[in-house]
């Protein structure tokens, strides 16, 4: 009993180690963008509250905390207090798969890249069920939208997976690493072989957080707020963790997939734990560089790009992979 | 014992949603008891060491399925009383397929098949074995026949499906994105030069 007492204790505090060091980067995620976006639009951004701003998002997790908590009339009341732990659960959940450092990983489970994709695909629970059970029509549009959205670019992101899937010959992210390893570096990782898939992959991924340009589930302009609209305080502020966290993940599976995780991009400098948050913090950037730059997508041509550009292009370019495989086109795939 | 606790568990937590799926009024309830099952029963499969297909259950079924039932049944608009109405006249009927049904399960699923002593416990796998890659061996290999057949009628029942809901009719709007790609200026904007009037 002892030594699983003791196993226990060691799993919680490796869950901690990455579960206060995210929090913490999700708080910042929403300085950096307020920042980055500000710079962008030559403003200069928050820098009241502690040097350079630097205390802004622990002012604003206060004022999420005082803030009164409203269920609305005509609501279902469990289902509205349920939604915003849907939302921020799977986000969470899935880094418990993500491979930080050659050993360092939480789970190495053998169909970690099955699982990170089933876990994405249960984040639209919250919003559906937000949505539904604040009982407005606001919310419920958001829903709707956000519901036939991400189902949709859940496809094209699947078929990318398939062709990582196939490159690597493995289900396990730590192994799908292993399998960029090169003696040419940068251009050994898959992006260069999946070039079309990791485009797709990561723009599927923006559609999948519902954020710009794909963010019409809020739609300000249109809709108020989307499936938050009747959200306030904490709960509220569980959504915008939930699509943070999401951010973070996305970017996190793209520098793992696609970029070779803690991988150096030169042969004769070493790996390491940095090179994995300098790629996620790249694909990050990206995110905020993009709400900064594109103008929201009408709705029927975010269908019409998820199901008739992404979805045949990857069908074809996993055959591609597959034809590199099996003729052990080198440099990715000679072994 | 962890594994047993976590087996009753998650049976108890099957049935509790089985139940609710068909006794809860409100459809959308309903549908998200349904989910719990699904995940539960996941969680089966998961003490069966069967990873791939409880990791498919989720992605499929809660992932994709079940948000689609959802979005129809969120959309309706459904009148429980008006279901309720002729409920008495119904039941006979309810009884005698109901009593069929439970004939026809309890000659498959009694004491024969799934007793005790007709099935063995799950054997445990050294840590380097894959389950997905033995489903796949054996899917494309010994049974590549079967497999190849249903995903030819699955693919019948989509181009169906899509033919069915594919019908020009006034109501429907759509754009041509090539035509709105192709438009350029001159066809949209005409300049016009107007002199302006003398001074007086």
């Amino acid at each position: 009993m002892p030594e699983s007492i003791l196993t226990i204790t060691i799993i919680v505090i490796k869950i901690l180690a990455i579960m206060l060091p995210l929090m913490a980067a999700v708080a910042y995620t929403t300085l950096i963008e307020r920042k980055v976006i500000g710079y962008m639009q030559l403003r200069v951004g928050p820098n009241r509250v502690g040097p350079k701003g630097l205390l802004q998002p622990i002012a604003d997790a206060l004022k999420l905390m005082c803030k009164e908590f409203i269920i609305p009339t005509g609501s279902s009341r469990f289902l509205f207090l349920l939604a915003p732990v849907l939302a921020l659960g799977p986000a969470l959940a899935a880094w418990a798969v993500i491979p930080f450092g050659s050993e360092m990983v939480l789970a190495d489970i053998n169909a970690g890249l099955l699982y990170v994709l089933a876990l994405t695909s249960l984040g639209v629970y919250g919003i559906i069920i937000a949505g539904w059970a604040s009982n407005s029509k606001y919310a419920f549009l958001g829903a709707m939208r956000s519901a036939a959205q991400i189902v949709s670019y859940e496809i094209a992101m699947g078929f990318s997976l398939v062709g990582v899937l196939v490159a690597a010959g493995s289900l396990n992210l730590g192994d799908i690493i292993e399998a960029q390893r090169g003696s040419l570096g940068i251009l050994n990782w898959f992006w260069l072989p999946l070039l079309p898939l990791f485009f797709i992959y990561f723009i599927s991924g923006v559609a999948e957080t519902n954020r710009a340009p794909f963010d019409v589930s809020e739609g300000e302009s249109e809709i108020v707020a989307g499936f938050h609209v009747e959200y306030a305080g904490m709960a509220f502020a569980l959504f915008f963790l939930a699509e943070y966290a999401n951010m973070i993940l996305i970017s996190a599976l793209t520098a793992v997939l696609f970029m070779g995780g803690w991988l150096s991009p030169f042969s004769w400098v070493p790996d390491g734990i940095h090179w994995f948050f300098a790629k996620t913090g790249l694909f990050l950037f990206l995110f905020l560089w993009f709400r900064a730059t594109f103008p929201r997508y009408r709705y029927d041509q975010i269908m019409r790009l998820g199901w008739k550009i992404f979805l045949p292009i990857t069908i074809v370019w996993v055959m591609v992979v597959a034809a590199m495989v099996v003729w052990k086109i080198p440099p990715w795939f000679s072994s | 014992m962890f594994e047993q606790v976590l087996f009753y568990a998650f049976s108890g937590l099957v049935l509790f949603a089985a139940v609710m799926v068909i006794t809860v009024k409100n459809p959308v309830h309903a549908a998200l008891c349904l989910v719990l099952a699904f995940f539960s029963s996941s969680g089966l499969w998961l003490l069966l060491e069967a990873e791939f297909l409880a990791i498919t259950l989720v992605l499929v079924y809660v992932g994709a399925v079940m948000v689609l039932f959802l979005f129809v049944v969120m959309m309706l608009d459904i009148n429980i009383a008006e279901l309720r109405e002729g409920f008495a006249s119904y039941v006979p009927v309810a009884v005698l397929v109901a009593v069929v049904m439970l004939a026809l399960l309890s000659t498959i699923v009694g004491h024969v098949n799934f007793g005790v002593d007709s099935i063995q416990g799950v054997v445990p796998h050294a840590s380097d074995y894959s389950n997905t890659k033995a489903l796949g061996m054996s899917m494309y290999t010994d049974f590549i026949w079967p497999f190849e057949i249903a995903s030819v009628i699955l693919l019948v029942a989509i181009v169906a499906a899509i033919t069915l809901t594919l019908r020009k009719s006034r109501q429907t709007k759509s754009a041509n994105p090539s035509n709105q790609v192709a438009v350029e200026s001159s066809d949209r904007v005409r300049l016009v030069k107007v002199p302006s009037e003398p001074q007086e």
